[in-house]
């Protein structure tokens, strides 16, 4: 699927360039970039309108939480993306980081180690492990010159064996609460893991539009060349928004399994890698690169867990909803493609 | 028949958002005319094209052509109708292949409907060879100077048999030779009676090829009139809207500033090579110096320049910057040792389409603007906008995205991305590519001034005029070889083709063609 996204973008809008067509609806370009708000916004007021007990924090709560996950890896993916790469790996990078995690919190890798000491290496090891990777990832990228979907493939295929090796292919179930709090905690009404999601899009917002680095990745992805010409340190820009990557899918992995009380390395961050492409796509991050925003990441996604939600809710079956999925991915890359120059 | 004009386009407005790109403005083209559309950066000229060729639409306005009314919803539909465009900015596939590119759209095909590739590449060759270059038809075009890609994209634009052909700023990478191929050319299309539109920045060419011309200024048409009656003082004063006395006065040289003696050795080349064409290349510049760095197409200009910069490695031969041997890995290292380098190639090399004004500007200073990594935006955008007004960018303001402003406008901005550097060596690859006759003044005493005041300049450039005039000093390479120096009072045009051509720099005068 992300494979077809990338060429359904990048084949026809070369030939396209070729021989030169207006940015010709400029309200295709307007809706490409805000229309994901737009569709929001009339996603929430239909279900205002027509969805019972839509206005309440639990059908808040659910739904936020189910994209949690999406969002954190989606906003790795935006910065990966916004340099016109991809990574495939996030899925089980997220599966080695929570393969990992469980063997500190229950004492099997140091029993006599203090308990909190235990609880505060079983997150930071598995975030820095998947960063890890993904810092292998960047080298693949940015030192060889190894097309991101080939490089990342790697791991997607390896990452997931790695952590069914590290559990011997077992399902690890614990009860942990100081742990499962990063999930399952509240902090003012709002469960945890809500605020990490918005700490991590708010925190690369601001990366990306504020800092050098920032305006590099974009750089980088709007013309590579040029931006290599200007004194851009275009591998090391390379190699660090897939350690950002890695260490998102290391966070969003740890989440997974505290929500979860159990650690399966078969099933963790199975399919996210596509959610959050689909998110990154629907959200208005350009596919080729050099445009991106991470809370229309966080839009993006939102959208297609309401649309289902909305589905689901007024009775239409599940199968369904994920035609409507296609629908949208459909509809954000054809409105990229209408707005390239 | 013979009464109406080929093509006539009357009262077109066009606006992009609230910025009006023409008002009311016209043009007519005769069966077998070569029109010139000449006018400041930024005065519409590529828009008027546009809207002609269905790259976009207009606002308001009447077309026809061919004594028919003229709709056209894409530049492919123009061509399949008999106009056939080649862009400014080259738009062909750089990945692909000369022949791909060439028949790219109405490709020959078996009966089986399987490509015919013989037939195709045999076709390509035939076509280049007519423009004199014999080159592998097979090589992906990226691979080729912008030269080549540029005779390719006219030789493309040609074999659609069009009645009319656009060239905008089509000889802006090409050389005196290239050229002279060209107007060869034009001149055959024009005794078909296909008719062209000839948008050009270089004065002279105008008066070599063009009938007639129209003057464009701020989105209208201005003037219309016989190339004959109308001298060159007459044509820039009518573009700039100015008094012909005043530019008279201002006169047409333009590193009008004398020059400084110049300082201590800032560069020196000795001997560099750099695969495939570049075997024994030597240079120097010496602070506050404007060195001019002279060849044909294909002599290893831009690929010596590169290596200086270290965009790319060099083989063999030493490279000393300020007095000491330096190896630059990559440009990052150049520019941090104080070098710039503006690159001929701008929409692959130069411009970050999507990025502002600002940003583009600021790329490579962006380090330079921040503090633990946060950019200082009031301090960025008061730079900005300093550079805005000193070498005057047409632009709707610093936020506008770059690839909407015009071609030399771009270039500005291109260059105030290294002035604003402060560099102490600027290596500028065709720096007034696609400037208009003002603009390049400016530019050109701007460079002469930053020279006084100790910047060295290495300056690569197609245009033997601006070589004659702006440089101090100028090498010659010739295949890859340095062949010849001469300094600014020994040169002249004569002695200077001659020794591109065939010959080191005190080669007897050969009579370059004029
Ligand atoms: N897509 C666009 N969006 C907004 N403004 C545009 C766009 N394209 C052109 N313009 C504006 O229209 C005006 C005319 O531009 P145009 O490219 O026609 O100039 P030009 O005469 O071809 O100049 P040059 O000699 O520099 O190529 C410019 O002010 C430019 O900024
Ligand atoms: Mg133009």
């Amino acid at each position: 699927m992300s494979v077809d996204l990338k060429e359904m973008l990048i084949k026809p809008a070369s030939s396209e360039e070729t021989e030169g067509r207006q940015p010709r609806p400029s309200a295709a370009a307007w809706l490409s970039r805000y229309g994901a708000y737009l569709a929001l916004a009339l996603l929430v007021l239909f279900n205002l309108a027509f969805t019972p007990h839509f206005a309440t924090m639990q059908t808040f709560s659910v739904n936020l939480a189910q994209i949690c996950t999406i969002v954190i890896v989606g906003v790795g993916m935006t910065l990966v993306i916004a340099t016109g790469g991809i990574d495939l790996s996030v899925g089980s990078l997220m599966a080695i980081a929570g393969a990992i995690a469980p063997g500190f919190f229950t004492g099997y890798y140091f029993p006599s180690a203090p308990p909190y000491l235990n609880i505060a290496l079983s997150i930071a090891v598995p975030i820095a492990v998947a960063g890890l990777f993904g810092l292998f990832n960047g080298w693949l990228v940015a030192g060889f010159r190894i097309q991101p979907i080939i490089a990342t493939l790697v791991l997607f295929i390896a990452g997931r064996g790695i952590a069914q090796v590290w559990t011997n292919g077992d399902l690890q179930v614990f009860k942990m609460p100081a742990f499962q709090a990063i999930a399952l905690g509240h902090v003012l009404g709002v469960p945890l893991q809500i605020w990490i999601m918005l700490a991590v899009v708010i925190l690369a917002a601001w990366v990306l539009r504020r800092t050098v680095f920032g305006r590099q990745v974009l750089a980088v992805g709007g013309n590579e060349a040029a931006a290599r010409l200007s004194g851009v340190p275009v591998g090391r820009v390379k190699c660090l928004v897939y350690v950002a990557s890695g260490l998102c899918s290391g966070v969003a992995g740890l989440i997974v399994i505290a929500m979860n009380s159990a650690a399966d390395a078969n099933l963790i961050g199975m399919g996210t890698e596509l959610d959050a492409i689909a998110a990154v796509a629907v959200g208005g991050t350009l596919l080729s690169g050099g445009r991106a925003t991470t809370t229309g990441t966080l839009v993006g996604a939102l959208i297609i867990q309401l649309v289902r939600y909305t589905l689901l809710a007024n009775g239409v079956p599940d199968s369904a909803a994920l035609i409507a999925k296609a629908a949208l991915i459909v509809i954000a890359v054809w409105l990229q493609r209408q707005e390239r120059a | 028949m013979a009464s109406h004009p080929l093509l006539s386009m009357q009262a077109i407005d066009k606006r992009f958002g609230v910025v009006p790109a023409l008002r009311a403005s016209f043009l007519e083209v005769e069966e077998g005319e070569v029109m010139a559309l000449i006018g400041e950066n930024g005065a519409g000229k590529s828009t008027m094209i546009k809207v002609l060729n269905g790259f976009c639409q207009k606002d308001a306005g009447e077309i026809t052509f061919d004594g028919r009314p003229w709709q056209a919803a894409s530049p492919q539909e123009a061509q399949r109708n008999g106009i056939s465009t080649i862009f400014q900015e080259i738009n062909l596939i750089p990945f692909r292949t000369i022949t791909e590119n060439i028949y790219l759209g109405r490709e020959l095909k078996h009966r089986g409907g399987f490509l015919a590739w013989r037939r195709m590449h045999e076709g390509a060759r035939r076509l280049l060879e007519a423009f004199g270059v014999d080159i592998d038809v097979g090589a992906p075009l990226g691979q080729f100077s912008t030269a080549i890609q540029q005779m390719v994209a006219i030789a493309r634009a040609i074999s659609f048999e069009a009645k009319l052909v656009i060239m905008d700023e089509s000889t802006s990478s090409l050389d005196e030779q290239e050229v002279q191929v060209l107007f060869q050319t034009i001149r055959r299309l024009k005794a078909q009676g296909v008719a062209v539109v000839f948008v050009s920045h270089k004065l002279d060419e105008l008066y070599a090829v063009c009938d007639r011309v129209t003057v464009m200024r701020d989105g209208k048409t201005v003037a219309v009139a016989s190339m004959a009656e109308m001298d060159k003082l007459r044509l820039v004063a009518t573009m700039l809207g100015r008094d012909l006395a005043e530019v008279r006065r201002q006169g047409a040289t333009a590193f009008s500033e004398a020059a400084r003696p110049p300082g201590a050795e800032l560069l020196s080349v000795d001997s560099i090579a750099v695969s495939p064409k570049v075997k024994e290349a030597s240079v120097s510049v010496r602070a506050g110096e404007i060195v001019g760095l002279a060849g044909l197409l294909g002599s290893g200009r831009t690929e010596t320049a590169r290596a200086i910069f270290g965009a790319e490695p060099h083989q063999a031969g030493r490279i000393s910057f300020e007095g000491k041997p330096q190896h630059f890995a990559d440009p990052r290292q150049a520019i941090a040792a104080g070098l710039g380098f503006c690159s001929e190639d701008r929409k692959h090399e130069g411009i970050i389409p999507r990025m502002s004004v600002r940003e583009n500007m600021t790329l490579a200073l962006l380090p330079a603007l921040a503090r633990s990594g946060i950019v200082n935006e009031r301090e960025q955008r008061r730079i900005v906008l300093r550079f805005i007004k000193d070498i005057g960018i047409k632009c709707a303001s610093a936020e506008q995205p770059i690839r909407e402003l015009s071609g030399g406008n771009q270039q500005k901005v291109l260059l105030a991305r290294w002035l604003c550097m402060n560099p102490k060596l600027l290596i500028l690859d065709e720096p007034t590519r696609g400037i208009d006759v003002g603009a390049t003044s400016e530019i050109q005493k701007l460079v002469r001034r930053l020279a006084n005041d100790g910047l060295g300049v290495l300056m690569i450039s197609s245009e033997i005029e601006e070589i004659l005039e702006g440089a101090d000093r100028i090498f010659i390479l010739r295949d890859g070889r340095t062949v010849g120096q001469m300094s600014r009072a020994d040169a002249s045009e004569a002695t200077l083709m001659a020794a591109m051509a065939h010959g080191s720099g005190d080669a007897a005068p050969h009579g370059g063609e004029h």
